[in-house]
């Protein structure tokens, strides 16, 4: 029974800790479909996750801050538009001042209006989404497997990692059962077939972008007023970056990126949970190797021994209107 | 675009439009610091008063345009090739590892003359190796090096983090790191440069790694302009199709060039371990690569230019230090900050300019911008 618990608790966090995963990775789906490399999800993500502190703090409201975590998310992706869609300014480079711009701004900004070290104030209740309890979860607690596992895996979390789920079949449906979708594919793939077909391929892209904002809002939001109560300078911690892995990992598609990016968000719970105890048959495994493990696995995927990743044709390569 | 799309004078491609872009950085930064509700101008004054107002700010300076000179270099290196490494920092921080090897052996025998050279070799060594599997599997396997060398990255600082809470850690010792090194393994200063022009230094860590960092942007110069290899890696970059076509073997240029850049990264190491700290410790680089990757788009790639930028951000990151002192507002995280923008100006905008700018010197002087060619083809 121990062992199971231990087991369910591993899942638990594993749940929580793959959310910020998720949301990014499905946001990067967006624009790496559309043809636009985004290395900033993590500088997007840690934008979000202090303007939602910063807003809920100051507004006492949740919802606000959800709200601003998503509107500088959006500006902040607006900024990579212009720059790489209207100036044909190479995506990488734009990708990596973004998230220098964000990591910088939110430490000087949360030092100067809240005077905490980069901190925001912690947050109170109200200010922060909490955990949803489902119907029925403490009264069939004590029901054998089952029982833990309504009530510790599915009920108890908050409305964000519910919403975070849910994106996946959304993103889904977006991407392959809309003409939205079916043109945000195309614009990624050929450009100019989607130019000729009459479609501007700037706000089509645009449009990506603004997609891959809302998303990464609402994953810098989940970091700050869910797992955390606050933002602390740094948050995301590479968060971002693993998304980018895990993006690469489910080869692009929205339904593998929930399985990559659960993976990881395993890999993670259970270097938390396993921190110097040995495993058996392997022994000790040191933490660092587990938390390398979401990139090593990547490179080797790219390096195509775990089938092959193909990214999208047009990825990275800006648009010129033939003249 | 309207504007007739031709070449400026060479002055102005090289010093007017980087500069423009520079200023228009520094000017959004000073948003930034009104945001914070400090005065930009007075931020700025005690910024370069910071980094050269005195002498030691002078070696400060230097010391940290030394580290900068090296990634620049690391980072325009592979950009020539047409690769953008972004794993500058991951190789600089296992080149310690390289640096730690050499220093914990030979600190105690040998002395600094004899240890430097082979830290150099150990660095470069090590930088190379770390930058060899990403190319390789760029040049062979088609992985993507952004991506790539992003989790070469992760995984050298997972490394290095084990290495240095574990086997490299003093068994006495609770800090992340290795033993302080002996005189064998501490680099000689340069103060004494700056104070043969009468100014006072009391210490800075500006050491014989500057001279070394000066000399390899003269042999990067050598690479990228006067040799074989250096034209096959700028072919290979303006055109990977022509390159082909003229015979050029893309796995060996790839590797080729990647393997320099990551030596270039690797000895970047060499100017805080043995010129500063005097130990390997956890998150050593700090950064400095990724502000390589700002240097260099800077220096517009070339060697003076990145001299120059590496100077512009040791200005920055001294100045800054003394700012943080001045004004608690504006931390050390500015730099962050005009980085991101320099980045952004500088590298992802680049061009923004350019139109308006080709515009105004048309409208002086139509002969110098190729408007004559136009207007004729026109009539």
């Amino acid at each position: 029974m121990d062992v199971f618990n231990a087991v369910i608790q591993v899942l638990d966090s594993t749940v929580r800790l793959s959310v910020p995963l998720l949301l990014a990775c499905l946001a990067g789906l967006y624009s790496e479909r559309a043809g636009i490399f985004d290395i900033g999800l993590e500088g997007k993500m840690l934008v979000g996750a202090f303007a939602g502190a910063a807003a809920a703090s100051v507004f006492h409201s949740a919802l606000l801050g959800l709200g601003m975590a998503i509107l500088i998310s959006v500006a902040f992706a607006l900024v990579h538009g212009f720059a790489s869609i209207t100036h044909r300014g190479n995506q990488i480079v734009s990708g990596v001042a973004i998230n220098f711009i964000a990591a910088g701004s939110t430490i000087i900004l949360g030092q100067a209006w809240f005077q905490q070290g980069g901190r925001t104030p912690a947050l109170g209740p109200g200010e922060r989404f909490d955990a949803i309890v489902w119907p029925g979860a403490d009264a069939v607690r004590n029901v054998p497997v089952i029982g833990p596992i309504y009530a510790e895996l599915i009920s108890g979390h908050s409305i964000l990692v519910y919403l975070a789920f849910l994106m996946v079949p959304f993103t889904w449906w977006v991407l392959f059962r809309t003409r939205f979708g079916l043109r945000l594919r195309a614009v990624g793939e050929n450009p100019a077939a989607v130019d000729t077909a009459g479609i501007s391929v700037a706000w089509l892209r645009y449009r990506a972008l603004i997609c891959t904002g809302v998303l990464t809002g609402v994953a810098g939001a989940y970091l700050s007023m869910v797992q955390n109560g606050g933002f602390v300078k740094d948050m995301t911690a590479g968060k971002g970056y693993i998304a980018l892995a895990a993006l690469i990992f489910a080869k692009w598609k929205p339904v593998n990126a929930m399985f990559a990016c659960l993976l990881f968000g395993f890999l993670d719970a259970a270097a938390i949970r396993l921190q110097g105890s040995p495993l058996p048959i392997i022994g000790k495994v040191p933490v660092q190797f587990m938390q390398a493990l979401p990139y090593i696995l990547t490179v080797i995927l790219l390096a195509g021994f775990i089938g092959k990743a193909i990214p999208p044709r047009a990825g990275g390569v800006p648009y010129v209107k033939e003249r | 675009m309207s504007t007739p799309y031709a070449k400026l004078p060479a002055w102005a491609d090289y010093g007017l439009i980087p500069l423009i872009n520079l200023l228009v950085a520094f000017i959004v930064a000073g948003f930034v610091v009104v945001l914070v509700g400090e005065n930009p101008f007075r931020a700025a004054i005690i910024l370069v008063e910071g980094a050269f107002g005195k002498g030691t700010g002078i070696a400060f300076t230097l010391f940290y345009a030394t580290t900068f000179i090296f990634t620049g270099l690391s980072v325009a290196v592979a950009a020539h090739c047409g690769l953008f490494n972004i794993g500058t920092e991951g190789q600089a921080y296992i080149a310690g590892l390289g640096i730690a090897i050499v220093c914990l052996s030979f600190d105690t025998v040998l002395p600094w003359w004899l240890t430097f050279p082979l830290a150099i070799a150990a660095s470069a060594l090590v930088g190379a190796l770390w930058a060899l599997i990403p190319a390789y599997l760029q040049a062979k396997r088609g992985s993507h090096i952004v991506i790539t060398t992003i989790m070469f990255n992760f995984i050298a600082a997972s490394i290095m983090v084990y290495l240095l809470v574990g086997p490299l850690k003093p068994a006495a010792s609770q800090a992340p790191q290795t033993r302080n090194f002996l005189a064998g393994a501490e680099l000689p200063k340069l103060n004494w440069i700056i104070e043969l022009f009468g100014a006072k230094i009391r210490s800075a860590p500006l050491n014989v790694t500057f001279l070394l960092a000066l000399v390899m942007a003269f042999l990067v110069w050598l690479l990228i302009w006067r040799t074989r290899l250096g034209y096959e890696m700028r072919t290979y970059g303006h055109s990977p199709k022509a390159a082909r076509y003229a015979g050029i073997s893309e796995t060996r240029i790839i590797i080729t060039a990647m393997m320099i850049s990551g030596a270039l990264a690797g000895m970047m190491a060499l100017n805080p371990v043995m010129g500063d700290q005097h130990n390997v410790a956890i998150d050593f680089v700090s950064g400095a690569g990724f502000v390589g990757i700002a240097v260099a788009l800077m220096g517009r790639l070339h060697p003076i230019g990145i001299v120059l930028a590496a100077i512009l951000f040791g200005m920055l990151y001294q100045g800054g230090a003394e700012l943080a002192f001045e004004m608690p507002a504006i931390s050390r995280d500015m730099i962050v900050i005009i980085q991101g923008l320099v980045i952004l100006f500088a590298g992802a905008l680049e061009h923004m300019f350019r139109p308006y700018v080709q515009a105004l010197f048309a409208s002086f002087n139509p002969r110098s911008v190729g408007m004559e060619a136009v207007k004729e083809k026109g009539a």
